[in-house]
C-alpha cells in the first residue's frame, strides 16, 4: 500500500482520539523537551566559558599556585595559595625569554598577574571595579590595544610607579563629561578592598586619609561585553605597585606565559614546570595549564551533566515508549473489526503491520518534534529571564527526533504484529 | 464459460476444542456465471462455514475448490488475500463500513490493497461509478453514521463491486434491515444480477431467498436441497405492492376518520 495514504490514515486515526494521542505522546514530549532545553543552556554556558578562556590571549600557558592535579580536599579560590612569587616570573623570563642561547627562547611574552576589587575615587565621583596588576607585556598577550596615551613600561614596573591605564567604563563613570584623551594625566585614588587600611604607608604619606593616588597614563580600547561581562570595567597598574601599594602581598596569583608559536606550547609547559619544580625544591605546588587544559577542566562538569541528561532522556523515552505500546495494544483491540474488514477486502498481514507501525512512529515522532519545539522555546524563555546565553544544538534535535522515531518502531512493532496476525474470520466476528 | 465456483467433496473440521467439530461434511457444488444463489439453513447447519470457504477467508480441511478456474485450496494467506481482493466482493450483515470514513473512501478501500496500483483520481472515479450504480453518488461525502441502514448496506455493496469481482458474496445482507429496506436492497442485487454479476447470498428468511434464482438448503453440513426458485419475487413489483397497500391503509384510515 502506498506510503502517503497509509500516513494520512495514521494521522487521521490519531486525530480521532486527540486527547489520548497527546497524553500518550506526553512522556516523549516531556523527555525530549527537557533534554533539548538543558542541552541548549549547557551549550550556551560552554560557549561562554570557551569565549572567556579564548579571550585570555593566544598560545597562552597559565601558571597558577597550588597543585590542582591533587584530587580531593578543600581547595582555596584563586590566589589563596601563596607559593608563586614574582621571582618565579623573573626566572621564567630569564631562562626562556632573554636566554643567551636562542633555542631556549620559546616564550614570547610573560606577565605576572594579581587582581583585587577596589574602590576608585576621582573628580568627586567613586566607582567599584577590579584592579589588575600586570607587566608591560600584558597588552601584547591579550592583543589589547591602548586607545589613548601609553601602557606603562618596564622601568615603571620595576620602580612600582603610581601609574594606571584604565578601561572605557572607568572613564565614562568617573569622568562623565570628558573624552578619553582628556583624562590622560588626571589623578585617581584607588582604595583596596576593605577601605583605608590598604592605603598603607604611601596612602598615609599623601595625607588624604587613605587610598593611593595614581596618574592615568593611558586608556584601553573598548572591548565591549563578553558573555555578559563588561570587559572595559578594569584598571591596570604595574603588578609591583599592586602588591606594594594596594594589597601589600608578596605572592602573585598567576603568571601569564605566552609561547612564541602554537607548536611551542608543549615545550613551554614542560620547561616552565621543570624550572619551577627546581626553584621550589622539588615540590610541585603550582599548576601549569594551557587553554585546552583549562577548557577541559571547566567543561568537565558540563560534560558530566550532558551524560546525566542523556541517561534521563533514555529513561523518559523508554517510559514514553511503553505508554505508546500500551495505547497501541488498546487501539488494536478496539479496531479488531476494522482489521478484519481490511483483511477480508484483501489487505495482507504486512499491510496491517505497516499501518499500525506507521501510526506508532507518527505518534512518537510528532511527540519528539513537539518536544524539540517546547525545549527550544522553553530554554529561550528561561535564557531571557535569567540572562543566560542559550545555544540550541541541531545535532541534539536531530538525535532526539530520530530516537523518538526509533522508540515508535521498537514499541510499535509488537502491537502491529499482533494486529497483522489476527485471523480475518475471528476479527470480523469481534464485537 | 467455466463455472465461477466448483467445489468437490469439501470438508471443514475444526479441531481447536476437545471434540473436533465437523462443520461441513462433503459438499459438492457448481455455480455458473450469472447465477443468483440463496444459501439457507438453520444456525449450526454449516452455512457460515461454507460461506467462509467460498469467500477464501478459510481453507477446507479436505476437498477441492476452484474459483474461476483457480485451485484456491493450495494458496497461502497472502495469495488468498489477493484472490479476495480481485475476484470476490463481500457484503456483510452488519454492513462493516469503516466508521468516521466517508462513503466514497469506504468504497475506495479495496483499491488500496489491489496489486495494480491505481492513481487517486482513477480510484475516485471507480468508487463514484459504483456509488452511482447503487444510487448513492449524492451521498459520497457522508459518514456511515449519517446514512440510514439501507444506505449503509448499499455503500457496502458499492464497495464489494469496486474491483469488478467474479463473485459477490452476501452474508445475511438484510439481517439488520426492516422489510421495506430489505426489498430495496434485494432490488439492487437483482439489478446487478441482471447485468451479469454472479451472487451467492446466505439468508435464513424464506421470503428473502425467494428473490434469488436458485436456493440451497444445508443441514448438518450437507446440502439437502438444491433447486431453482419457484414463484420468484421481483423487488420492483413487491415495492409497488407495498406502496399500494400503504396508500390503501392511509385511505382507509382517513376514510374511517371522516365517517
Amino acid at each position: 500500500m502506498r506510503f502517503f495514504i497509509t500516513l494520512r490514515m495514521a494521522l487521521r486515526a490519531l486525530s480521532r482520539n486527540t486527547m489520548r494521542s497527546i497524553l500518550t505522546a506526553l512522556g516523549i514530549i516531556i523527555g525530549v523537551a527537557a533534554v533539548i532545553a538543558m542541552v541548549s543552556i549547557g551549550n550556551g554556558a560552554k560557549t561562554q566559558v570557551q569565549a572567556a578562556i579564548a579571550s585570555l590571549g593566544d598560545n597562552l600557558v597559565l601558571v597558577t599556585p597550588g597543585n590542582q592535579s591533587q584530587g580531593g580536599g578543600v581547595r582555596g579560590g584563586m590566589g589563596a595559595a601563596t607559593t608563586l612569587l614574582p621571582a618565579d616570573a623573573d626566572a621564567i623570563s630569564a631562562s626562556f625569554l632573554q636566554s643567551q642561547d636562542e633555542k631556549d627562547n620559546c616564550v614570547g611574552a610573560i606577565s605576572p598577574f594579581v587582581a583585587a576589587r577596589g574602590q576608585v575615587l576621582a573628580n568627586g565621583l567613586n566607582w567599584s571595579t577590579t584592579v589588575y596588576g600586570v607587566s608591560s607585556d600584558f597588552p601584547n598577550i591579550r592583543s589589547w590595544r591602548v586607545a589613548e596615551g601609553v601602557f606603562f613600561d618596564d622601568p615603571e614596573v620595576v620602580s612600582a610607579a603610581k601609574v594606571a591605564v584604565v578601561g572605557k567604563t572607568i572613564v565614562d563613570n568617573l569622568f562623565p563629561d570628558a573624552d578619553a584623551a582628556s583624562v590622560i594625566g588626571q589623578s585617581i585614588r584607588i582604595y583596596g578592598q576593605g577601605g583605608g587600611g590598604f592605603g598603607g604607608a604611601s596612602g598615609g604619606a599623601s595625607g588624604t586619609g587613605g587610598g593611593t593616588p595614581f596618574r592615568i597614563i593611558g586608556v584601553m580600547a573598548s572591548k565591549g561585553y563578553n558573555a555578559n561581562q563588561d570587559q572595559d570595567d578594569v584598571i591596570f597598574i604595574p603588578y609591583t605597585s599592586h602588591m606594594k601599594r594596594i594589597t601589600r602581598r608578596t605572592f602573585i596569583s598567576q603568571i601569564y606565559v605566552q609561547a612564541k608559536t602554537e607548536d611551542l606550547i608543549p615545550k613551554v609547559k614542560s620547561d616552565v614546570t621543570d624550572l619551577l619544580t627546581q626553584r621550589h625544591n622539588g615540590t610541585i605546588d603550582f599548576t601549569v595549564q594551557d587553554q585546552a587544559d583549562i577548557t577541559a577542566a571547566r567543561t568537565a562538569s558540563t560534560d558530566a551533566m550532558t551524560y546525566l541528561l542523556g541517561a534521563i532522556a533514555g529513561v523518559s523515552l523508554v517510559v514514553g515508549g511503553i505508554g505508546i505500546m500500551n495505547i497501541m495494544l488498546v487501539s488494536v483491540t478496539e479496531r479488531t473489526r476494522e482489521i478484519g474488514i481490511r483483511m477480508a477486502l484483501g489487505a495482507h498481514g504486512s499491510d496491517v503491520l505497516t499501518q499500525f507501525l506507521i501510526e506508532a512512529i507518527a505518534l512518537s515522532s510528532l511527540g519528539g518534534l513537539v518536544g524539540v519545539a517546547l525545549g527550544i522555546g522553553g530554554s529561550i524563555m528561561l535564557g531571557n529571564y535569567k540572562n543566560w546565553p542559550v545555544e540550541p544544538s541541531t545535532a541534539a534535535m536531530v538525535i532526539a527526533v530520530g530516537f523518538s522515531a526509533a522508540v515508535g518502531v521498537f514499541f510499535g512493532y509488537y502491537p502491529a504484529r499482533k494486529a497483522a496476525q489476527l485471523d480475518p474470520i475471528e476479527a470480523l466476528r469481534y464485537e | 464459460m467455466p463455472a465461477v465456483v466448483k467445489i468437490e467433496e469439501i470438508h471443514k473440521i475444526y479441531d481447536s476444542g476437545d471434540v473436533p467439530v465437523h462443520a461441513v461434511r462433503g459438499v459438492s457444488l457448481e455455480i455458473q456465471p450469472g447465477e443468483f444463489v440463496a444459501l439457507m439453513g438453520a444456525s449450526g447447519s454449516g452455512k457460515s462455514t461454507l460461506m467462509n470457504l467460498l469467500g477464501c477467508l478459510d481453507r477446507p480441511s479436505r476437498g477441492n475448490y476452484h474459483l474461476d478456474g483457480i485451485d484456491v485450496a493450495q494458496l497461502d494467506k497472502n495469495e488468498l488475500a489477493d484472490i479476495r481482493n480481485k475476484k470476490l466482493g463481500f457484503v456483510f450483515q452488519g454492513f462493516n463500513l469503516l466508521a468516521r470514513t466517508t462513503a466514497l473512501e469506504n468504497v475506495e478501500l479495496p483499491c488500496l490493497y489491489g496489486k495494480n496500483r491505481l492513481s487517486s483520481k482513477m480510484m475516485r472515479e471507480r468508487a463514484m461509478h459504483c456509488l452511482d450504480i447503487v444510487g448513492l453518488s449524492n451521498r459520497a461525502d457522508h459518514m456511515p453514521n449519517q446514512l440510514s441502514g439501507g444506505q449503509q448496506q448499499r455503500v457496502a455493496i458499492a464497495r464489494a463491486l469496486v474491483n469488478e469481482p467474479q463473485l459477490l458474496l452476501a452474508d445475511e445482507p438484510t439481517g439488520n434491515l426492516d422489510s421495506r429496506t430489505s426489498i430495496e436492497v434485494m432490488g439492487v442485487f437483482q439489478k446487478l444480477n441482471e447485468q451479469g454479476i454472479t451472487i451467492v447470498m446466505v439468508t435464513h428468511e424464506l421470503d428473502i431467498a425467494r428473490y434469488c434464482k436458485r436456493y440451497l438448503i444445508l443441514r448438518d453440513g450437507v446440502v439437502v436441497r438444491d433447486e431453482p426458485t419457484q414463484d420468484r419475487s421481483i423487488a420492483e413489483q413487491e415495492l409497488t405492492k407495498l406502496k399500494e397497500a400503504e396508500t390503501a391503509a392511509k385511505l382507509l384510515a382517513t376514510g374511517s376518520a371522516a365517517a
